[in-house]
């Protein structure tokens, strides 16, 4: 069983991030990046289906040099191979590009099995394996916490509003997008790490893939601190004085103590 | 040329669903300054109740997409069927709630319909015909404003709350069928069953104070800080989803657009960023007190009072402070 997993390089979360000069995406150059979080919970779920099912998992990544650090890393946590999609502009483009790049790049490998994150922690569309699936003419299912391979279909369990889950069965081949939480995250070990060096990555580049890279229907004009709603008092300093303080709003304002 | 703004209905136990008429308040208030017309489509094997519950309200018409094999959501089927009302009717703009719905078929829709979609926005501005979308992004530090210059259809999905659904105005509502033209193995999903997940010790609804927990508080250790406070105060402990995501509390404790939706006398945060997906689910309380050592931290936007510092020094102090004054 092939397994792809797509797997996107965010900001670490509690990086201190400022806008860049011309106010149209972040300042990376101080900036550490990881995997996204949801993708770690999906890079787990095609560990686990591989090793159930003989199969294999791919790693897709699409970004800059950086993004070569997180395949690293997902090969060491047991992926066996990845494909590098090669794009110094991709975190700023819409989903709907990147899923056409994605699918263009993996369209020859017949995945049985196409998987992601819910969404990204930076842009966070949630779009983009949704896309890849219509693209390459795939059912598919989100918000995903449990899977189980039966005889040319795949049942999952998804997560519905309000505490509520539902059963589903599809057709392979199938994409799903792994909600968080449900399984547990492997750690790499130091043979993952030793074994890791010597697994194939191929190198994509994204701009031979015959997709135009025009932005899509969306043209993203600015991106701003926003303007708040809500008058807030902030207290910073010494902690007593900040306990002091506090303790004088939970009585006076907040009406608790 | 395509004309007017589309709302697609979500509906449960034949009712229509809050996010929905959200996204009807905005589409009317988009209408209103586009000039355009708004036509509403609700999607079930019967669907009178919900075009009886829409009637009532100002829109142009309520399509009604009654077929057996929409009694249960899928993908295929919702798509399918939108689809051919789509290119029967060509809206210029069309909009849903950011739902865990329309997450699901949304963009395929779109895709499928020629167009693409702007997910999860807040405000929708139209300057002489011009469609700018405002959407939070890393985690709701910032705002990004898109411009739509598509060909297509744009579509829309509004995040929970970005309109206020008591703003929708009244009217009357023309109700039309529109026949699906559909066939079972179209339809690649099976729907199994549907069930309840574990059952709940704590209703934080009904909670007066909550003690929320994130990730800034490191480790599971630390989560007696967290309880020493909740306990000194009298409150239920909440949590983000990373921290019931590890296991450090019961899914029952998250609050947010997967969790919870809680409005207290006083939130009080320890150590939570305030990422949009938990910020939905809390907004809405009296009082919010933030503690958390990043000043940019965008919980602190929607914060009566923020606290930037370590809560491993603070809260200690607190709950003694609290215990005194009690």
């Amino acid at each position: 069983m092939k397994i792809a997993i797509l797997l996107k390089q965010v900001p670490v979360k509690d990086a201190m991030l400022e806008l860049n000069d011309s106010g149209n995406w972040i300042e990376e150059d101080d900036v550490q990046f990881e995997i996204n979080d949801s993708d770690h919970y999906g890079l787990a779920e095609a560990l686990n289906i591989a090793k159930e099912n003989e199969g294999e998992v791919t790693v897709v990544t699409m970004g800059p040099d950086r993004v070569k650090d997180s395949i690293k890393q997902a090969l060491a946590k047991g992926a066996h191979r990845a494909i590098h999609i090669d794009d110094e502009e991709v975190s700023s483009s819409d989903p709907l590009t990147c899923a056409k790049i994605i699918a263009a790049a993996i369209k020859d490998e017949n995945f049985d099995l196409i998987l992601s994150g819910l969404q990204s922690d930076d842009l966070g569309f949630g779009q983009t394996g949704v896309l890849v699936a219509e693209i390459l003419g795939m059912p598919h299912a989100t918000l995903v916490v449990e899977t189980e391979i039966l005889d040319g279909k795949i049942k999952v369990k998804r997560e519905l509003e309000g505490g509520w889950f539902q059963n589903v069965e599809l057709p392979l081949p199938a994409m799903l997008s792994i909600q968080s939480g449900l399984t547990d995250i492997p750690y790499a070990t130091i043979k993952g790490i030793m074994m890791a060096k010597k697994k194939p990555v191929a190198e994509v580049e994204a701009d031979d893939l015959g997709v135009e890279l025009d932005g899509g229907a969306f043209k993203l004009e600015k991106i701003y601190t926003p303007v708040k709603s809500k008058e807030t008092t902030v207290f910073e300093g010494d902690a007593d004085t900040i306990v002091a303080q506090l303790i004088d709003k939970l009585k006076n304002e907040a009406k608790v103590l | 040329m395509s004309q007017g703004i589309l709302v697609i209905i979500e509906h449960t136990d034949a009712k229509v669903n809050r996010i929905s008429l959200e996204a009807l308040t905005g589409a009317q208030k988009l209408g209103a300054e586009m000039g355009q017309s708004v036509f509403a489509a609700v999607l079930a094997d019967d669907c009178s109740a919900m075009t009886g519950e829409l009637s009532s309200k100002k829109l142009d018409k309520i399509y009604a997409l009654s077929n057996p094999l929409l009694a249960d959501y899928t993908p295929d089927g919702y798509t399918i069927a939108l689809q051919q009302l789509i290119e029967k009717t060509d809206p210029a703009v069309v909009i849903v709630g950011y739902s865990y719905q329309a997450r699901d078929y949304a963009a395929k829709l779109a895709l499928r319909c020629g167009g693409a979609m702007m997910s999860d926005c807040i405000a929708i501005q139209a300057d002489s015909g011009n469609i700018t979308l405002t959407r939070q992004v890393f985690a709701g530090k910032f705002n990004a404003d898109y411009s739509f210059s598509g060909d297509g259809c744009c579509f829309i999905s509004l995040q929970a709350a970005a309109y206020n659904a008591d703003e929708l105005e009244a009217g009357t509502a023309a109700v039309e069928g529109f026949a699906v033209n559909l066939d079972s193995r179209e339809i690649r999903t099976t729907v199994l069953e549907s069930f309840e997940g574990t059952k709940k010790d704590v209703d934080l609804a009904a909670s007066d104070i909550i003690v929320a927990i994130g990730r800034g508080l490191k480790e599971e250790e630390n989560l007696e800080i967290a309880e020493a406070l909740a306990s000194a105060m009298g409150a239920d402990i909440g949590a983000s989803r990373p921290v019931c995501d590890d296991g450090w509390v019961g899914a029952d404790r998250q609050v947010g657009s997967s969790g919870q939706t809680v409005s207290p006398k006083l939130y009080l945060s320890l150590g939570i960023s305030g990422a949009i997906q938990h910020v939905v689910g809390m907004k809405s309380s009296k009082y919010i007190v933030a503690i958390n050592k990043d000043p940019h931290a965008p919980i602190f936007d929607i914060a009566d009072v923020a606290v930037v510092g370590d809560l491993f020094e603070i809260v200690p102090k607190l709950t003694e402070a609290v215990k005194a004054a009690k």
